[in-house]
């Protein structure tokens, strides 16, 4: 039992220090930084649009179909609207719905996973299972027909990218919690009599933080992704303003046939950044996580290029 | 063999599943799928059309296993009703006459992506720090950061409207007789150009940086040394030794990416009005054709599952491992 008790503080001890080498590995990564510069002039933008443009940002504020001037800066809709409020807007619903849908998913994730590597054996089995088979089932396709039975809003948008997007994270959370199952220090506090939700939260997830941070951001840029494709299908909640449901607009009036690409690149443009950012940040996360994956200097490898 | 049976017995669960879902969906989803419908298309429905409909369904006054019985035995046997929108054709023979658009579009795109992604990935990786290995993944990762449809609606825009290099819509042009003439066969290639171009420039990047991550984790491996050492010619070392050996996750990928194939091509069929499964798909939701749509969603889902259990075969002829378990 000493050796158990000994041990603890020592395995806390290496965690946070890693934790620490972790953050300023962030800091001083030039991808997480830029990615973390961009996602915060986003948020920045999100918070401040009552205050950017008061009043109902899809109001008719304009003649239809205006270039970008000195009034509109982004031009107007079909409909007269400033195509800048909507954007500005848009970036409200979008990120709310993204961040939403990326933590409820990974918390189903860390949930499902946990318990299957923890319990193992029958309860593994079965939630495997299910895992596997929402991993097969085709995404896209499934998200339709929820959509489609579901009453339109913005409840369903969130619940239905939920249930199509937690196994992703539920598999890779798995086979990081079995690899640390099987350490001593988890044997230790099962040994010593803890309780299951004990071992699960304190002990072992602290362990697997940066991949439990990888997988929410691959779920919150599926969020944003999968969100703004159900709404340019038309199968989202049409009356709020969003990203998506800006560019199911632009297509339902004709945007790009009567060439007005100035309705059509902001919200595209703005979605693709939000995902660069937090793919940025993720592929920073990897190379902070996997030295593999960091800068090489070895000098075998430089032997061989010089070779070629 | 073990290995097979139980990826096939996980596999035909799967397909329960989604019959399951797909028979539960319409009984437990607030409202009356069929009074919706019937509100829509009052004048063209009869009444045992309404009834059957009804009975596909779910509702009936039968109890819910005996329903759930009888929907298993039509599934099984191929009876998935009559499409609402396309009345009177059966929706299997809607999806038969679309599911091949969607397997040429997806299977090319797939190919391509797959063929010139996996190159890039080992020449990246063989030559670390080189000019692929630090300029590609950036912008590869920053197109695919963009919303499939908003870059094939750009596409769509910069080269079938402004410069008109290539057709804007359908799978060929209007009234021209499906043969097999090099007319025609050149038109769907006209056709396919844009659609497929679109996919595999968002998708390419996911396969260059998986093959390159697995490759340079393989070309740390001893054999590598051992061939260097030998004196073979770093190509073959290159192709030979280290990306045979990283292929094996790019093959699981190619399985889930023919499940792509199928499902995913949806947003890209429907920008480009490509007349596949997924652009009926989306068709039959806004019809509320419900009949077409199950019937749709299972083709979908049957084909997914077959693609992967395909790929699981090879993974035993290509892994040893697999087969000593």
């Amino acid at each position: 039992m000493t050796s158990v008790i000994l041990q603890q503080p020592t395995e806390a001890k290496a965690a946070r220090k890693t934790n620490r080498g972790f953050i300023h590995g962030l800091i001083t990564n030039k991808k997480a930084m830029t990615g973390m510069a961009i996602m915060l002039v986003f948020i920045v933008m999100a918070l401040a649009a009552p205050v950017l443009f008061p009043g109902d940002p899809s109001r008719i504020t304009g003649m239809a179909s205006l270039e970008p001037d000195g009034e509109h800066w982004l031009g107007t809709t079909a409909k007269g609207q400033d195509v800048l409020a909507l954007t500005i807007y848009g970036a409200r619903s979008s990120l709310l719905v993204g961040l939403t849908v990326g933590f409820a998913s990974t918390f189903v994730g860390i949930l499902v996973g946990l318990a299957s590597a923890y319990f193992g054996k029958f309860i593994d089995e079965a939630l495997s299972l299910l895992t596997n088979v929402f991993l097969l089932l085709p995404g896209l396709p499934l998200l339709v027909i929820l959509a489609a039975f579901l009453p339109p809003g913005l409840g369903t948008v969130i619940l239905v990218l939920t249930v199509t997007g937690w196994a992703g994270s539920a598999r890779v959370l798995r086979s990081q919690a079995l690899s640390i199952r099987s350490k001593d220090f988890v044997a230790a506090a099962v040994v010593s009599g803890e309780r299951a939700g004990r071992i699960m939260f304190r002990e072992i997830l602290p362990n697997m933080a940066s991949i439990v941070m990888g997988t929410l951001l691959a779920c919150v840029i599926y969020g944003i992704g999968a969100q703004a494709g159900l709404e340019f299908l038309g199968l989202g909640d049409v009356s709020t303003v969003s990203w998506g449901n800006n560019l199911f607009w632009a297509g339902n009036e004709g945007a790009l046939l009567t060439g007005s690409w100035w309705v059509f690149i902001p919200s595209g443009l703005c979605i693709a950044l939000v995902a660069f950012a937090l793919a940025l940040i993720n592929y920073a996360v990897d190379e902070v996580t996997n030295p593999r994956l960091r800068k090489i200097r070895k000098p075998a490898n430089t032997e061989r290029s010089a070779a070629q | 063999m073990r290995f097979i049976l139980r990826r096939l017995g996980f596999y035909l669960i799967a397909f329960w599943a989604s019959i399951t879902l797909n028979f539960l969906l319409p009984r437990f989803m607030p409202g009356d799928p069929v009074s919706r419908m019937f509100a829509r298309s009052q004048d063209r429905m009869q009444p045992e059309q309404l009834e059957a409909l009804r009975k596909l369904l779910g509702v009936d006054n039968r109890p819910i296993w005996e329903q759930y019985a009888g929907y298993l035995q039509n599934v099984l046997t191929g009876q998935m009703g009559v499409s609402i929108t396309r009345f009177p054709t059966p929706v299997t023979e809607v999806i038969s006459s679309q599911i091949g658009w969607t397997l040429l579009l997806g299977g090319t795109a797939l190919v391509i992506a797959a063929v010139v992604g996996n190159l890039l990935g080992i020449l990246a990786a063989w030559r670390r720090g080189g000019a692929i290995d630090s300029a590609l993944p950036p912008v590869l990762v920053f197109i695919g950061s963009f919303p499939y449809f908003w870059l094939a609606m750009g596409a769509l825009y910069l080269f079938g409207v402004v410069l008109g290099w290539f057709p804007i819509r359908h799978a060929f042009t209007d009234g021209l007789e499906p043969a097999f003439t090099t007319e025609f066969i050149g038109d769907v290639g006209a056709h396919l150009v844009l659609p497929a171009l679109t996919i595999v420039l968002v998708s390419i990047g996911g396969w260059m940086l998986g093959m390159r991550n697995t490759m340079i984790a393989t070309n740390s491996e001893d054999y590598i040394t051992m061939a260097e050492a030998k004196g073979l010619r770093p190509g073959r070392i290159m192709l030979r030794y280290a990306a045979r050996n990283a292929m094996l996750p790019s093959v699981t990928s190619f399985g889930m990416g023919l499940g792509f194939v199928v499902g995913g091509a949806l947003l890209t069929e429907v920008v480009f009005a490509y007349p596949g499964v997924g652009y009926q798909l989306l068709n039959a939701v806004q019809g509320l054709d419900y009949p077409l749509m199950q019937g749709l969603f299972l083709t979908i889902t049957a084909a997914v599952l077959l693609a992967n259990f395909l790929v699981d075969i090879l993974y035993v002829r290509l892994d040893p491992r697999v087969r000593s378990n």
